[in-house]
């Protein structure tokens, strides 16, 4: 018999561990409940709770926050999937808002305004998870290094060009398997190079991976998308805007999620991408000027 | 002896590699004519609807439901353990199950991922120090029937839930032993329900 007051809350083990099991899946921005129950319906793994998609985020402009806590607990009435919400880089106000409103996981996300140009949050200090994103390895270790449970490559959000994603998708495990390949007494400098903790660069030169999982985002708008994505590495899948500024959006979710699980078998991402409607219309990230592009957000 | 992981969503490869340590070649399982072909199978932890939504969308449902009331040897560890119960007390909508242990589950029974949790428990079966049991947006058996043997349980707010049951081939977990490097509850899938 176990007691309850011996269980330990919030560890490392159980941080990382709920990202393990979105593993394969597809998480989905949602913005309202109706969305949040074509999301859950469609088979997400968890759905992302805010009040603008990066595509509307990008052409209203202004500054972005973290949402409306009654937006957020809506949608976690109304699905029993894993509810996640952004906050702003370096808002640890926000996170703890967000942490007293039990979602499952918070995104220190680049799609919303920046609260600190330096800084980070904390995330040891917190019990729920954090997922953060990422360009390059080096970036990715430094929000390890600061506590995040996860990571997703940035791409670049709202976009609906896949391009960004699978440049970060392809440098993080590029970078990784350069790691692998060196000796011992090099790996000094790689971290030195990679500006992040030389403990983080020897676990990944030792095990071929990230310590924690490796999720993609930024700008993936059909089956294809996921099924490359998760061919050059992803554990998963977040859908931003691709799926709710699409023309059948239950459909085009519905078949993202098969793609998703199926990226191996091109058989069936080709079945999955049949009639689906018209696919967002998106922007090319080179038309997008450099200062405006989110993934430049975060170091 | 050929062991499949259904590999539908979820960490499903931190099974086969406990089935590795275990001395068993495990083979990742996705369609239909590889679940036809494997004499026993994990369900492993991930998102219950996700899994059982595709298994529905790719005609594994039917088949795998079959196996198990078959006498398939089959392990579930957290979404596993509800996909192999009977029913479920408070399904997403539509949300069916394979069946295979005569119990009824709770799905996030113990609440969402701040009360999410690792614990000491004592497995009947398993020898040795206690086991880490990891319990993430966990389950946890609400009722059971005659032949249901409760392996494990955890005590909490005064009530007691067991959270390992088996029932004739069939062995639930509400916790990811997967995620321990602790290859004991997979052992004890192989050597006491697969082997026997």
């Amino acid at each position: 018999m176990s007691k309850s007051n011996e269980a330990q809350v919030g560890s490392a083990r159980v941080k990382r561990g709920m990202a393990e099991m979105l593993k394969g899946g597809v998480i989905m921005d949602v913005v309202n409940v109706e969305q949040a129950k074509i999301a859950e319906d469609a088979g997400a793994v968890a759905v992302m709770a805010l009040e603008r998609v990066p595509a509307d985020i990008r052409a209203q402009g202004g500054v972005s926050r973290m949402s409306d806590p009654d937006m957020i607990e809506k949608i976690q009435a109304a699905v029993s999937i894993p509810v996640m919400a952004k906050v702003r880089i370096g808002h640890f106000a926000e996170a703890q808002i967000l942490q007293t409103l039990n979602v499952d996981y918070i995104d220190e996300s680049e799609v919303l305004t920046p609260a600190d140009y330096e800084h980070h949050i904390d995330k040891w200090n917190f019990t729920i998870p954090f997922v953060c994103g990422a360009t390059n390895l080096g970036e990715a270790l430094r929000r390890i290094s600061e506590g995040a449970a996860m990571i997703r490559s940035k791409g670049e959000a709202g976009t609906g060009d896949v391009s960004n994603a699978t440049t970060h998708m392809r440098k993080i495990g590029g970078e990784i398997r350069r790691l692998s390949s060196m000796r011992e007494d090099e790996l000094y400098v790689a971290a030195k190079e990679l500006q992040a903790p030389y403990a983080l660069v020897k676990e990944v030169a030792e095990t071929g991976k990230l310590p924690v999982v490796l999720f993609t985002a930024g700008g993936i708008a059909t089956p294809a998308d996921a099924a490359m994505m998760m061919q050059l590495g992803a554990d998963g899948v977040f859908i931003g805007s691709g799926i709710f500024k699409s023309g059948d959006a239950a459909k085009r979710a519905a078949a993202c999620v098969k793609a998703t699980t199926y990226y191996s078998d091109a058989k069936i991402v080709a079945e999955a991408s049949r009639g689906l409607g018209e696919a967002m219309v998106g922007i090319n990230v080179a038309d997008i000027p450099v200062p405006h592009r989110l993934a430049e957000r975060g170091w | 002896m050929n062991v499949g992981v259904l590999a539908l969503q979820g960490d499903f490869r931190e099974h086969l590699l406990a089935l590795g340590e275990c001395g068993v070649s495990g083979k990742l399982v996705k369609t239909a004519a590889e679940i036809a072909q494997v004499d026993a199978l994990v369900i492993p932890g991930g998102e219950s609807t996700t899994i059982y939504k595709l298994a529905k969308a790719f005609d594994l449902f039917e088949l795998i439901s079959k196996r198990i009331a078959d006498g398939m040897p089959t392990y579930g560890s957290c979404a596993g353990m509800i996909l192999v119960s009977k029913s479920i007390v408070d399904p997403a909508s539509g949300q069916e199950t394979f069946g295979g242990i005569d119990m009824q589950v709770r799905r996030n029974a113990f609440g969402r991922q701040t009360e999410s949790f690792e614990v000491d428990l004592d497995f009947k079966g398993i020898t040795g120090k206690q086991f880490r049991g990891v319990f993430i947006r966990a389950p946890w058996v609400e009722s059971y029937g005659a032949g249901v043997e409760v392996l494990a349980s955890v005590e909490i707010a005064g009530g007691t839930h067991p959270v390992a049951v088996s029932s004739g081939k069939v062995l639930a977990t509400a916790f990811h032993p997967e995620l321990t490097g602790d290859n004991r509850v997979h052992r004890f899938f192989i050597e006491e329900l697969c082997k026997k």
